[in-house]
């Protein structure tokens, strides 16, 4: 019975070609720009190099400070308050504290070659997961002793050393020399917390360090002994925050800076509302706008179905005649609705590895990798299901409930 | 056995009822061979439709083998259709996308329990009755019109039913032509003894067969055994 559906199907879909093209045309570039927004998605959010462990980790990177009438200023941490008030916290395995990325200049034989660096302690590296390509992280002796070390990623070593090995060799930086000792992979830069070019110890800017006040230039990132403890941790650092908020000179100044996921940090800042980070809104917003970016080409399959199934009256009323039921008839419409989106979606997958290709080779995103890996795959295939179903069962069912009689008067010759 | 009781068949739009059939009483015993006919529009289609259960009668009764099937829903009449009606129209209605054999098979798609290897035998047994086993590959576009007709007549039979519906099955074809598939049809009655119900509007053809019912303006005006009616001449 499959088999024979599916015969009908390739031939129906031959003999309208152009119909076929716009429908196929439609799902494969929906669908393709839905996995490449998932595979993004999935590629900022998800467990990735160096944050691997995503379910363990949290990050701080914003201290807002709302003194009266609503005046707001907000910006990382000063390294004096992460030294004072979350280092001390008890709930975590591991904290640790690095500096935002500033983009710097420099030479190499009179060429300008711009970077980013990023200051860190040693536990940063002993938290995030960065795949080495040559030596390792610089030491606890090198950060306390603040020497002028640096692990660069695999394209700074390719502008200064190309082929060659790295490891001991020395760079100029913003008119400081380091002495390279790790390179790591390529991190995409929409890993705001990870990424750089170039790492160097945090205590090469120990002057900042004695800056009163909450604000400054630095991140925290926060390492949980398992999954479970992220709670614990949030409330700890929440009743800490309540304590800083205390203790301010300033009364009725309220302080909001909370240890988030990436994704949470994300939504904090666009859909926060104060203690809540929006993450549901997030997805809220993310699935509406998926539902309306698919509903268009859904209510056109629509369309176009059942324009092609109306031309198959006669088949219909045939089929009735010599056995099938309404349900049978629905059963053969949404298989051979289903093989169209399928076949829609395979285009799409192609497309979409094309697309992911372009980016990931063209610098439109700084050392983006991205791929279809196997969420992206089963959320596209999913897509793919309910395409085929939602836009094979209104037609399907309005065709089936056609009177045998009345088809076969209706059918061709 | 087809058994019509007191049949009624109106239509009803907003401002005409046209009744179609007006009390129809009739029974067609196995094994018979039954022609219908009468002017356009006196109602043998609607009363063929309602024989095969395509169509609901106004008012009245209709039994299959005894039982009254008033009550079925569309799973009982798909299955009662399925297994032991067979229906051959005037225009063919073959499935151009389908090839000669799986349009043969067709019926049998709808029936559990028989294998893709019986079914494809079956279908070339019956394509081989019909004279056009040479022909399992093509597709109805490259045939004639007396040769999609055999194809229809295959389809019909490969489900071995107790009845088949014929609606003008000669009405598209030229003499010849209807004489072949009039043969098809008489040795199918012969032979395999299986009922068929004929509507036509060939007085030819319908002597050939054992029993003759003439409508008119949906009533029965007669029904009688025709003279003609002879095994041998098969």
């Amino acid at each position: 019975m499959l088999k024979n559906y599916l015969k009908i199907a390739l031939k129906v879909l031959l003999r309208r070609k152009f119909f076929t093209f716009i429908s196929l045309f439609g799902i494969s570039f929906t669908l393709m720009v839905l996995m490449v927004a998932t595979s993004l998605f999935d590629h900022t959010f998800g467990p990735q190099m160096p944050e691997r462990e995503t379910d363990k980790l949290l990050f701080v990177n914003m201290m807002r400070e709302q003194v009266k009438e609503g005046y707001n200023s907000s910006s990382p941490l000063s390294y004096h308050f992460f030294d004072r008030h979350i280092r001390p916290l008890k709930t975590p395995e591991m904290v640790s504290v690095n500096s935002m990325f500033f983009q710097v200049n420099s030479y190499i034989n009179n060429r300008k070659l711009a970077l980013d660096i990023k200051y860190t302690d040693r536990e940063f590296w002993d938290i995030l997961d960065f795949n080495f390509l040559e030596g390792n992280a610089f030491t606890q002796q090198d950060v306390q002793s603040a020497s002028r070390v640096a692990v660069i990623n695999e394209n700074t070593r390719q502008q200064y050393f190309g082929e060659a090995q790295a490891i001991g060799q020395y760079i100029v930086v913003d008119q400081v020399k380091y002495k390279v000792v790790g390179v790591v992979e390529n991190v995409p830069v929409l890993r705001v917390q990870s990424y750089a070019d170039v790492w160097v110890p945090i205590s090469l800017k120990s002057q900042e360090f004695s800056k009163p006040g909450l604000r400054g230039t630095y991140f925290a990132t926060i390492k949980a002994r398992q999954a479970a403890d992220i709670p614990k941790i949030k409330a700890e650092y929440a009743a800490m925050m309540q304590e800083v908020e205390r203790q301010q000179p300033e009364k009725g100044t309220k302080l909001f800076s909370f240890p988030d996921t990436f994704l949470e940090s994300i939504a904090r800042t666009f859909l926060g509302n104060g203690k809540e980070p929006g993450v549901g809104i997030l997805y809220g917003i993310l699935a509406g706008l998926a539902f309306l970016f698919m509903l268009l080409p859904t209510i056109n399959l629509v369309n176009i179905n059942i324009s092609r199934i109306m031309e198959r009256t006669s088949e219909i009323g045939v089929r009735k005649a010599f056995g099938a039921t309404s349900s049978t008839i629905i059963g053969q419409f949404i298989i051979e609705n289903i093989f169209l989106t399928l076949l829609g979606g395979l285009l799409g997958f192609v497309l979409s590895a094309l697309v992911l290709w372009y980016i990931n080779n063209s610098g439109i995103i700084v050392y983006a990798d991205l791929g279809l890996n196997l969420r992206v795959f089963a959320i596209g295939l999913l897509l793919c299901l309910v395409f085929g179903l939602i836009s094979g069962v209104f037609p399907a069912y309005k065709m089936s409930r056609l009177h045998a009689v009345e088809a076969l008067k209706g059918g061709s010759k | 056995m087809i058994t019509l009781k007191n049949i009624e068949k109106v239509y009803q739009t907003k401002s005409i009822e046209t009744v179609a059939l007006h009390n129809v009483n009739l029974e067609i015993p196995k094994g018979e061979f039954v022609s219908i006919m009468g002017p356009s529009g006196c109602g043998k289609s609607t009363l063929l439709n309602i024989m095969g259960l395509l169509d609901e009668p106004t008012n009245g009764l209709v039994e299959i083998d005894g039982t009254p099937i008033s009550n079925y829903r569309d799973k009982q009449l798909a299955r009662l259709r399925n297994q032991k009606l067979g229906f051959v129209f005037q225009s063919y209605h073959l499935i151009n996308d389908l090839s000669v054999l799986d349009n043969v098979e067709l019926p049998l798609l709808y029936r559990s329990g028989t294998s893709a290897s019986e079914t494809r035998r079956l279908a070339l047994t019956a394509l081989e009755k019909v004279g056009l086993s040479a022909r399992t590959k093509h597709f109805p576009s490259q045939l004639s019109g007396g040769q999609r007709q055999r194809v229809a007549i295959a389809r019909a039979l490969i489900g071995q039913p107790e009845i088949i519906l014929a609606d003008e099955p000669t009405g598209n074809l030229d003499s010849v032509m209807g004489e072949e598939i009039m043969n098809i049809l008489l040795n199918l009655n012969r032979i395999d003894g299986t009922t068929i119900v004929m509507v036509t509007h060939d007085e030819n053809m319908a002597h050939k067969t054992g029993r003759l019912i003439r409508f008119f303006d949906g009533q029965q005006v007669s029904d009688a055994k025709t003279a003609t009616y002879n095994f041998q001449q098969v």
